[in-house]
């Protein structure tokens, strides 16, 4: 392009044939519209700093699975009562900051001791994949039953939008406090930590798939009037065409938005869960579980520090992802 | 702009009928309340009787809301008819399945108004107009991509649009598209609903030639929406004029337009603008007063007695037939307009079109 930059952009924006004129014969080649999307995603520095972050966390929660698990060279439950103020009575870590030194950088907890560092590293994988296969399962869920209730309308969707309407009216949190007093430790020859984890994915999952199914079905009836609907249809193609063909990449965008969205608010509510008692049980470490530890040091509160801030960072780089890719899929929202 | 020859137009009168209409009705029921009781109708189009020639171009012409676009959206049946009969090439399609419709959707299609909203944006120029050949499994000889190009050729694009999305083409250009996938199966008729009305005028011109093109090259027969009267002169050879959902006037388009005998097509033409200033004196603007009636609740008798300034007591009570009162010009009304003289001067370009 030999035009000045500014120049060459704003005329871009204004009128795609104007800018293409000036482009070698090479660039006809479309864009579609998820090109221009990562391309107006890659200029917005907040949500890409949020993915990073995201990434980092993923990397994290897969060594620490590996290690955890795998290796066995984590030991998030080793208590180290040594290092324990037991002299005083007040059982709190010896030294400064919570017992911060070299070989625990982020301290230790009182009473049992065990390293904070440790905890934190361990119950990043639970967290991250509680919240993730709980929104895909939302996801699956609540986009079958949008585009159900937006394409065929009628009793249809009468009934599936009074179904959401009675999940999301639903005591969640009770329900799911009582869920897990009946139902047995073990099931399906897993063991109790595995069936308490599907437990938990299958209770946020299932009962968050409302707000997806709401936003599908909205976007569903409005794209259903357009009028490239009408044009398949006077092609001769069928409901299943129309659905998967026609509808479904159109609500690609904003069902990514929401599952990102949707990501963060899962991830508290399964600390939620685990700060009650009722996530995932005792030794295993969870960042709710440990709040919940902590929660009981309250002369101490220092050591709700770590945990709450592991979370705090997670939620923020989901939300300000999700934020930034709203933005860059659909400008108009803005 | 260019007129049809009258040769070429009156070629064509000689066609058989392809697409005939008849007592065509659709009522779009009103549910209110708990059980979604029938409470009235939107009689959006009550009786339309009407052919379609082979290689003809016949317009439907009318206000907002008088019932075009249902009749072109039944025509093609996308919207099921709620009474009468639709023949296309002498098979009634009226109430086919969508199963047994599929095969015949080749021979009838459609061009949508809005060229934003008609192609998806989220498919490459290639898939949409790729999609006819596959959604009706139709063999090409060369392929479906080099099929695809060769009908971007023809409707003036470049065939190294293939992969190219939506939003990267102006309105005139999207209209080409869509018109390019409209042209793939070969159809026998084309409806256009409002074709250009959407386009800048300075494109609309060039849309409307490329139709005209397109139908003397593969023959086509177009039944065109539109409000503009203009255009719809330049484009038809016969004129239909729509009011709440009936037919009030049917000829061919010179016969309609230099001698309009239904009320309400003589303020239509009233109301065109005129080019030319020093001719503008001559003419009479009937202004009508009022509002549509709702399609809901339509007036008694000739449904246009609320509005015209010829409305005597029999409009009220009887609905005036739909008569032929010269050669190929039907009307519906009691009281007709000059069947000889001619009161208005309906557009600047008169003298070139007879």
């Amino acid at each position: 392009m030999t035009a000045p930059p500014e120049v060459t952009g704003s005329a871009a924006d204004a009128d795609p044939e104007a800018a293409l004129q000036g482009m070698p014969k090479k660039a006809i080649q479309g864009r579609s519209l998820g090109q221009i999307a990562w391309l107006r995603l890659k200029r917005d520095k907040v949500a890409i700093a949020g993915a990073i972050v995201i990434a980092l966390l993923i990397l994290v929660a897969i060594a620490a699975l590996l290690l955890d698990r795998v290796f066995d060279v984590v030991h998030p439950n080793e208590f180290h009562q040594d290092l324990i103020d037991t002299q005083n009575g007040t059982l709190a870590p010896l030294g400064t900051f919570g017992g911060m030194s070299g070989a625990h950088p982020l301290g230790i907890e009182p009473v049992n001791g065990r390293d904070i560092l440790a905890r934190i590293f361990a119950g990043s994988w639970i967290s991250l994949l509680i919240a993730t296969l709980a929104t895909v399962l939302s996801v699956i869920i609540g986009t079958t039953m949008g585009i159900i209730a937006g394409f065929f309308g009628g009793w249809v969707d009468t009934l599936i939008s009074r179904l959401m309407d009675v999940f999301l009216a639903f005591p969640l949190l009770v329900f799911a406090m009582a869920l897990v007093g009946v139902l047995p430790d073990t099931a399906f020859g897993l063991s109790p930590e595995m069936v308490r984890i599907g437990l938990l994915i299958f209770i946020i999952g299932f009962f968050n798939w409302p707000y997806i199914g709401r936003i599908v079905r909205g976007q569903t009836l409005s794209l259903r009037e357009r009028e490239f609907v009408d044009a398949a249809r006077s092609l001769g193609a069928r409901g299943p065409y129309i659905l998967f063909r026609e509808l479904l990449p159109n609500l690609v965008a904003p069902i990514l938005v929401y599952a990102t969205l949707l990501i963060p608010t899962n991830i508290l509510f399964e600390s939620a869960l685990s700060f009650l008692g009722v996530g995932i049980n005792a030794p295993t470490a969870t960042w709710g579980g440990m709040l919940s530890d902590a929660s009981r040091f309250y002369t101490m509160p220092h050591f709700m520090l770590w945990p709450g801030l592991a979370i705090f960072v997670t939620v923020l780089a989901f939300n300000l992802f999700g934020d930034g890719l709203r933005d860059a899929l659909d400008p108009r929202a803005r | 702009m260019s007129t049809k020859t009258e040769t070429g137009a009156a070629n064509r009168r000689l066609g058989e009928d392809l697409l005939v209409a008849t007592d065509l009705q659709k009522h779009f029921p009103i549910r209110r309340g708990l059980l979604q009781r029938q409470v009235g109708a939107v009689q959006a189009v009550d009786g339309l009787t009407f052919t379609v020639k082979r290689g003809e171009t016949l317009s439907l012409v009318g206000e907002s809301g008088c019932g075009k676009t249902t009749t072109g959206r039944l025509l093609t049946r996308l919207i099921e008819p709620t009474g009468g009969t639709i023949t296309l090439d002498g098979r009634d399609i009226t109430h086919l399945s969508s199963g047994a419709m599929r095969p015949l959707r080749r021979d009838i299609q459609m061009i949508f108004q809005d060229p934003y909203g008609s192609l998806n944006p989220r498919h490459t120029v290639g898939a949409i107009i790729g999609a006819p050949f596959r959604l009706q499994k139709v063999k090409t000889e060369h392929g479906v991509k080099r099929a695809v190009q060769d009908l971007l050729e023809l409707v003036g694009l470049s065939p190294e649009h293939y992969n190219r999305y939506p939003h990267e083409f102006s309105g005139g250009q999207r209209q080409r598209i869509g018109i390019a996938r409209t042209l793939a199966l070969r159809p026998k008729v084309i409806v256009a609903d409002e074709p250009v009305s959407a386009l800048d005028v300075s494109i609309q011109a060039q849309v409307v030639n490329l139709m005209e093109d397109l139908q003397n090259e593969f023959d086509l027969t177009y039944v065109m929406i539109a409000h503009d009267l203009s255009v719809v002169r330049h484009v038809s050879d016969r004129v239909a004029v729509m009011y709440l959902g009936k037919i009030m006037e049917i000829a061919d388009r010179t016969s309609l337009y230099e001698r309009p005998m239904h009320p309400y097509t003589v303020a239509l033409l009233s109301a065109v603008p005129i080019p030319d200033t020093s001719r503008r004196d001559n003419r009479e603007r009937i202004r009508l007063t009022g509002d549509v009636p709702s399609p809901i609740n339509p007036p008694s008798g000739c449904r246009f007695h609320t509005r015209c300034w010829k409305a005597q007591d029999l409009c009220k009570t009887t609905e005036p037939p739909l008569v032929e009162l010269s050669a190929g010009h039907q009307a519906a009304c009691h009281f007709p307009e000059n069947t000889t003289k001619l009161t208005i001067d309906p557009t600047g370009a008169a003298g070139s079109a007879a």
